[in-house]
């Protein structure tokens, strides 16, 4: 499915190098649910966006499919398959939310089809399908239209970065439900999730560990979770104060 | 009704969304001359004497009625001034659809400058369309120049909808409006212009009765060479509440002036304005492209919908 290789991402800030990622090497399967998880500042999203084309990488490969899309651009491996939920989801002045929800279908669906997607991350779809996706949309409704977008558009790879930031807690229950649905349904393709919340790790078939553009742990959630509740903390307390 | 060519007809279809002779009172111009008029029991359109233009009276009372007066020109180096008076009665409630298309095909610049006043009577309501189109290969001009004068009596709201998206290489658009009491005006102004199109749009609004409110929102998009300047003036003469907006997209060489502007006569007057004019975003584009858009299409709908 999507295979990773040697990937490095190097910016140059004031004309100082900084690689955010280093070397990293991972694969997903088909039909796994992979979620990233890692202190903040580590590279997570970082690496989300490379894999979405944000961003391109320093070097490094990226496969998706046996298709070498290192080079191609974001719209091209949307083509490909590459769906992508934004941690902070952008705002449209005039786009209203079927606008959004039929552009990333791809074709002609009717307002019910579109409500469908809606009422999948728990919104009363009557209430939201004429809405602009603008200011008036608070980060919690934005965030669940930006899943909606992603189911409607339906991806062999579906990256979410951080699901959950902003995310109310009576928000949170539905979300964990919309993700334990996709993974039923999760066939012929696999999602990838970066998350901070144990209770998305949970319903994970793999984990990835990265902290400081590093990969440190990798494998099946019942072995790598363990060591993450267990540790006092993801990444080394800061050594000064110790 | 007057035959119309194919071109006059695609115009009237883009300006007043009509296919076929419309329901209700209606007086359509076709090169400076009537292509066809019919009043109904409430609403009577008499043509001036002088011939330009005609005055629109509207019944007290009178519900759920529209009046249609679209303007197409087709004649390369046609310009013409045209007065059109709408007398709106007490407790009336009518859409009016104008607006004018201009195909200038010849080297010879066209011109249509249509002056409307309304005047509204006691608790009268009004919703007005308005939409301007211009195309043609021609090197001639295509140039609208509206100017809008209402006057508003007690408790009347007046609901303005000014649309003009494409192929008007200059408009100066003049919009002034006097409230009474309780009055309410609603302005949304849509503008595109490209190429070496030029756009000036003005706004005076004077606010003179308690109650009266004013609510003024233009988003423009300006392309390629072109030039707009928003000009919106609120004059607060009473306990009143008026905002204006502008909210731009900058493209290209494009150049966009805003001057929003507020004046207060009364202490009890609240004035608002608000002006954005910036380059569509870009993490807007990126979206859109993660789902499978191209950078322009992602524009083309991010434009579409900021022009909705």
């Amino acid at each position: 499915m999507l295979e990773v290789k040697n990937l490095s991402f190097v910016v140059n800030a004031d004309g100082v190098e900084k690689q955010i990622i280093k070397n990293v090497s991972f694969t997903i399967e088909k039909e796994k649910l992979v979620c990233i998880t890692g202190p903040n500042g580590g590279g997570k999203s970082t690496l989300a966006r490379l894999i979405a084309g944000i961003e391109k990488p320093t070097s490094g490969k990226i496969i998706l499919n046996g298709v070498d899309i290192t080079d191609k651009t974001i719209t091209e491996r949307a083509k490909l398959g590459i769906g992508f939920a934004f941690q902070q989801p952008v705002r449209f002045k005039g786009l209203q939310v079927f606008d959004l929800i039929k552009l990333a279908k791809g074709d002609d669906i009717n307002v019910a089809k579109a409500c469908e997607y809606l009422s999948a991350v728990g919104l009363c779809a009557r209430d939201y399908i004429d809405r602009e996706v603008n200011n008036s949309l608070s980060g919690g409704e934005l965030k669940r239209i930006e899943i909606a977008t992603l189911l409607a558009k339906g991806s062999i790879l579906s990256i979410f970065d951080e699901p959950e930031a902003g995310i109310d807690l009576w928000s949170f229950q539905n979300l964990i439900q919309v993700f334990k649905n996709m993974r039923s349904n999760i066939k012929d393709s696999s999602i990838l999730i970066i998350s901070h919340q144990e209770r998305i790790l949970n319903i994970a078939d793999e984990l990835i560990v990265i902290r400081d553009g590093e990969i440190v742990e990798l494998g099946k959630r019942d072995t790598v979770l363990p060591k993450l509740i267990g540790a006092s903390a993801p990444v080394n307390a800061c050594s000064k104060l110790v | 009704m007057k035959e119309l060519d194919p071109i006059q007809k695609r115009l009237l279809e883009e300006v007043a969304g009509l296919h076929k002779v419309p329901v209700g009172a209606y007086n359509i111009r076709a090169n400076g001359e009537s292509a066809g008029r019919v009043s109904t029991a409430n609403i009577e359109i008499v043509p001036k004497e002088d011939g330009a233009g005609i005055d629109i009276h509207i019944k007290p009372k009178t519900k759920n009625e529209s009046v249609h007066i679209p303007v197409v020109l087709t004649k390369t180096g046609l310009r013409e001034v045209v007065y059109n008076d709408f007398y709106i009665g007490e407790d009336a409630d009518v859409v009016i659809v104008a607006g004018c298309g201009i195909d200038n095909c010849g080297n010879q610049d066209s011109e249509h400058d249509g002056i409307h006043r309304f005047y509204l009577e006691k608790n009268a309501r009004v919703k007005y369309v308005e939409k301007h189109f211009g195309s043609g290969e021609g090197k001639g001009k295509r140039i609208l120049n509206p100017g809008t004068e209402v006057y508003m009596k007690e408790g009347s709201t007046m609901e303005m909808e000014m649309v003009q998206i494409k192929g008007v290489d200059n408009t100066n658009r003049i919009t002034t409006a006097e409230l009474d009491k309780d009055a309410k005006l609603l302005v949304r102004e849509r503008l595109m212009t490209h190429g070496d199109q030029n756009a000036l749009s003005t706004y005076v609004v004077k606010l003179n009765g308690d109650g009266s409110k004013a609510d003024v929102v233009s988003r423009s998009v300006a392309k390629d060479n072109s030039y707009q300047k928003f000009n919106a003036k609120l004059v607060g003469n009473a306990a009143c509440s008026g905002h204006t907006e502008c909210d731009s997209i900058i493209m290209d060489n494009g150049n966009i002036l805003a001057v929003p502007g507020l004046e207060a006569n009364n202490t009890n007057a609240a004035l608002v304005h608000e002006a954005a004019i910036g380059k569509i975003a870009g993490d807007q584009i990126i979206k859109l492209m993660t789902l499978g858009l191209t950078e322009s299409e992602a524009e083309e709908q991010i434009i579409n919908g900021f022009l909705k």
